[in-house]
């Protein structure tokens, strides 16, 4: 039973992963009142392009970096339409989406044909931190992106909630009008949001092709990102939440899957939906008292 | 260094006509990057793109085939849309409609076509409409914004499907997750003989003139119209603008299930969880391409269809991967959305 426990959480840790990054990019985005919805296709792109400059470096390190040089490259193409141009958000983030995930197959084609063996890498191995401790030593033994992904949930805390740019990312979030006329650059700042948002999301993807898999597989991403604008609701844009939502999936979704392993008969996926009713049913609670940033979904321009 | 910026000036007329054209050619000009990085010419591949599928006439009849489901949900989109509801759920809405039928046409195996027919059509309607309605009571209701309750239940609807094909309707001579075959009188009737052009292509023909008739000839479509051009300006002239969204979601519901009941019964004969390829967000494009009008969003879905049928010509013919058609779709989608808005500034030097 220990043992089972200890297993659990540690799986827990790796499935949360991939959703802390992506969902703190989301909350860059929202905070700065944009709703991306290119987060699906960005986090594909970015399992697609860290996977194949892995692959072709033979560094999987490069692999990461050139997942978050891609995610800011889809969040720059996102402000572009959404920022400067005011295109209306859902249209533009969806289509965000269809353009990262086709441009990822393509790429995909193009580069590793279509052989019949899935190309793969040797994926990153996992830290141990604790590796003389037999409980301790196994919840530890995780993947780098993994601790990073923790290490981030203060640091985006501490960027959002202490810092200048925090301030005015959330001011612009909430009342572009008055950020402006404050002196500060509204299009300038959502650019920057939504850039540092598509490098997260992007490195999110990676972790799922470079760590967990080591291989890309075109349904490698499998909805992650939708989950993470139902987690972003759910953890009200605030970062630590975040992670207690990204934990809470989590540990459904592993013990879902050990579950399936002792045999017991449950449709797996009652779990694999849970998240989604969840988020529903607490949009309904919440109902007008969602605390959305004021600005979300609306264009900002400047008479 | 002379310096240019932007400037906000009225669009005259002429130039919303002239936006789908350059959009295509602008398109055209980017993705012909990614042609030349898989290694092929791109004006081979344009040809092979959108002259081929039409020579001949067993492609031309494919290109139909591939409009007739994003006819229908590019209208379920400009249904719900032109009313200022941003339904992104087609595609679950498509599926449940799909479910509906495939309970039809694998149950009721005594009646004749002209009974089955309209009653899977009817509940197929029922059932988009269903997978619609709890988002639209959100959002009239509560103020739930109806992108994000519309979106999740398109993953919902994906894992009741996979619960049904793994569960009570797994195949079961061959443990294939497909539903049940349905009987030779639930199929849908080919038009043409030896082409896969089926009724479902008539009936999203004969909706389009439905559709544009309620949109743009009844009482009903201009309190559409004015609640989608501005919710506080409709409400001022006395519309219950509650009431007009929640029917437009709902209809619009309806005619993405139609989608689904056309596919199953007029393609694949049975439930299988690939039964759209993405039908329900491509209507979304196609929507946007035809400027939220039901005639504009028939062209975009037949030439989407031509890009579709097209795709795989030039995969066949020159070795491009066939997501180039992908690739076409959702840059043309950027493109027109940009110039949609563009179209309203003139560049002046400063």
């Amino acid at each position: 039973m220990g043992d089972f426990i200890v297993d659990i959480i540690a799986a827990t840790l790796r499935i949360a992963t991939p959703l802390i990054f992506a969902t703190l990019g989301e909350l860059f985005c929202e905070r700065a009142g944009i709703l991306n919805l290119g987060i699906e296709g960005t986090m594909f792109f970015g399992a697609f392009s860290g996977f194949t400059a892995a692959s072709l470096s033979g560094s999987l390190w490069v692999g990461v970096l050139t997942a978050l040089v891609g995610g800011m490259l889809s969040g720059w193409l996102m402000s572009l339409l959404s920022v400067r141009l005011g295109v209306n958000q859902h249209v533009s983030g969806l289509g965000i989406t269809l353009l990262m995930t086709a441009l990822a197959l393509f790429g995909f084609r193009v580069i590793f044909g279509e052989s019949r063996v899935l190309p793969s890498i040797t994926p990153f191995s996992q830290l141990s931190i604790f590796p003389n401790s037999p409980v301790l030593g196994e919840i530890f033994s995780q993947y780098t992106l993994t601790y990073i992904a923790i290490a981030l949930i203060p640091i985006v805390w501490w960027v959002v909630f202490r810092t200048n740019f925090g301030l005015n990312l959330r001011s612009v979030g909430d009342n572009p009008e008055a950020t402006d006329a404050a002196g500060i650059n509204v299009y300038r700042l959502r650019t920057i949001a939504l850039v540092i948002g598509g490098a997260l999301m992007g490195v999110g993807g990676a972790f799922l092709s470079v760590a967990q898999l080591g291989s890309f597989t075109f349904g490698i991403v499998a909805g992650r990102g939708w989950v993470c604008i139902a987690l972003i609701i759910f953890a009200n844009w605030h970062p630590v939440k975040v992670l207690w939502g990204a934990l809470l999936f989590g540990s459904v979704q592993a013990l879902q899957s050990r579950l399936q392993l002792t045999g017991i008969k449950l449709p797996y996926e009652l779990f694999m939906a849970l998240p989604y009713v969840v988020t529903i049913l607490a949009l309904t609670l919440a109902g007008r008292n969602a605390s959305y940033p004021a600005a979300l979904l609306k264009p900002y321009k400047r008479e | 260094m002379a310096k240019f910026r932007l400037e906000r000036a009225p669009a005259p007329m002429w130039t919303k006509a002239l936006i789908p054209i350059v959009a295509v050619l602008v398109t055209f000009i980017i993705t012909s990057i990614f042609i030349i990085m898989a290694g092929a010419n791109p004006f081979e591949a344009y040809y092979n793109f959108i002259i081929v599928p039409l020579s001949s006439q067993f492609s031309a009849l494919e290109v139909l085939v591939k409009a007739t489901p994003l006819i229908f949900t590019g209208l379920a989109v400009t249904f719900a849309f032109a009313a200022g509801y941003y339904n992104i759920g087609a595609e679950g809405q498509l599926y449940a409609g799909a479910v509906a039928a495939a309970w039809v046409g694998a149950t009721f195996t005594n009646l004749p076509s002209i009974v089955v027919v309209p009653l899977m059509l009817v509940l197929g309607f029922a059932g988009g409409m269903l997978w619609a309605l709890l988002p639209a009571l959100l959002k009239v209701k509560l103020k739930v914004d109806e992108v994000v309750t519309t979106l999740l239940m398109n993953s919902i609807i994906m894992y009741i499907i996979s619960a049904l094909l793994n569960g009570p309707w797994r195949d079961p001579e061959t443990g294939w997750p497909k539903s049940p075959e349905f009987f030779e009188a639930a199929r849908f009737i080919q038009i043409i003989p030896r082409s896969r052009l089926h009724l479902g292509f008539v009936i999203a023909l004969v909706l389009v003139v439905i559709v544009f008739l309620i949109i743009k000839r009844t009482p009903f479509g201009l309190q559409m119209r004015a609640a989608g051009a501005s919710k506080a300006g409709a409400m001022f002239a006395g519309i219950n603008v509650n009431r007009t969204m929640l029917i437009a979601a709902l209809v619009s519901g309806g005619i993405a299930g139609l989608a689904g009941v056309s596919e199953i019964a007029g393609i694949h004969y049975h439930l299988i969880s690939e039964l759209s390829g993405g039908y329900g967000y491509t209507g979304i494009i196609v929507a946007t391409l035809g400027g939220l009008n039901p005639i504009g969003a028939t062209v975009a879905a037949l030439f989407i269809g031509l890009i579709d049928t097209g795709a795989q010509t030039v995969s066949r013919v020159l070795g491009v991967p066939v997501y180039l058609g992908d690739v076409v779709q959702s840059t043309l989608l950027l493109v027109t959305l940009s110039m949609l808005l563009l179209q309203n500034y003139r560049i002046k030097r400063i």
